[in-house]
């Protein structure tokens, strides 16, 4: 690839960013949208994470505890960010224990 | 500068709301610098020039896009393929962009595509949680969110571009980026139709884990926007406009 294809590579990319985080964002006037879209769309957040959190937590962690035993770091990192959500709420608190979890007990040298 | 309509940015920066975005996006902004970091390390490994390696970073400011598509810029693949493939992977930022349209379609245009461009998942999740609905202080807040997002982004690509050989791989760095979402989620999940929500998307994200450019995400998307009109249609809530 050539200096000037990359280049032009890295501008579209960009360019993909800004077009489809902005698309419905760029007309004059506000797009209809159909009846279910515009009622379901408070429900988008949480459908995007699911669609990405379970499947990483299930093979990720859940798969590794199966075949490595309850101690493996990325299991017990859930398990404790889920704990901590369960008794105390939050978004900051479960992310930054599971994330300390996580990384202590890889330090520790904890395989998984 | 009237940038933002009546509002000056100075006035948006010290406005308390400024503050309050970015304490609500720091936690899942642990997140953010972890896929910065992974991010950060694959493009400075990747052996293309530096120059290309800053301006990717900087400008193009989406993990998936750049993880995805930089395998295909070494190996020489063509444009219309790259790009073709960095659309589908976010394909669910057009559906976060009708949303965004509710809450700053009165904007000139050129702040709406700003405001757009910083919109990555955390900052939607995080904004979409504390104001339902359009509300005089929601710019603010976006801001707080958004700048900080970007700031720990930015920081964590150099860190990881310029770092890359200091950072132990068995940090697993990308997990970390799992359990921001996993805190973005939770508390979401509080009455029967986000749970119904949650269990279609994740199912369908759990089922399509082969499935080509994350397509699977697009789909557990719009059959949990429907699952979710649906039981609300069946149990309605109370007057909701």
């Amino acid at each position: 690839m050539t200096d000037l294809h990359l280049w032009i590579a890295i501008l579209a990319l960009a360019g993909v960013t800004v077009l489809t985080r902005g698309v419905f964002l760029l007309p004059r006037r506000e797009p209809r949208l159909p009846g279910w879209l515009a009622s379901g769309l408070r429900h988008a957040p949480l459908a995007a994470l699911m669609a990405v959190v379970v499947p990483e937590v299930l093979r990720g962690s859940a798969g590794a505890a199966v075949a490595s035993g309850w101690h493996d770091p990325r299991w017990l990192a859930v398990a404790v960010s889920v704990a901590w959500f369960w008794w105390r709420r939050g978004v900051t608190g479960p992310v930054v224990v599971g994330t300390a979890t996580l990384l202590l007990l890889r330090g520790l040298g904890m395989a998984g | 500068m009237a940038l933002f309509g009546t509002r000056s940015l100075r006035s948006l920066f010290t406005h308390p709301g400024f503050a309050e975005g970015v304490r609500a996006i720091a936690g899942p902004a642990l997140g953010t610098v972890a896929l910065g970091l992974v991010t950060g390390v694959a493009m400075a490994r990747s052996g293309l020039p530096m120059g290309a390696v800053l301006a990717m970073s900087l400008l193009v400011f989406a993990s998936a896009s750049q993880l995805a598509c930089l395998p295909m810029i070494l190996a020489g693949a063509p444009l219309w393929v790259i790009v073709l493939t960095a659309l589908m992977l976010n394909v669910r930022f057009v559906v976060f962009s009708a949303h965004w349209r509710r809450y700053f379609g009165l904007l000139p245009r050129p702040q709406r595509l700003g405001l757009a461009y910083l919109a990555g998942d955390p900052v939607y999740v995080r904004f979409m949680q504390r104001y339902p609905r359009r509300a005089p202080d929601q710019l603010a807040y976006f801001l707080g969110l958004a700048l900080f997002n970007w700031a720990a982004w930015q920081v964590a690509s150099l860190a990881g571009i310029f770092l890359a050989d200091a950072i132990p791989p068995d940090w697993d760095l990308r997990f970390i980026g799992v359990l921001a979402l996993l805190g973005l989620a939770m508390p979401m999940i509080a009455d029967r139709p986000s749970w119904l929500v949650a269990a279609v998307a994740g199912a369908i994200g759990w089922m399509g884990q082969g499935w080509p450019f994350g397509l699977q995400v697009i789909a557990a998307i719009a059959a949990a926007m429907a699952a979710g009109h649906w039981a609300e249609r069946r149990r309605p809530r109370i007057a909701t406009p």
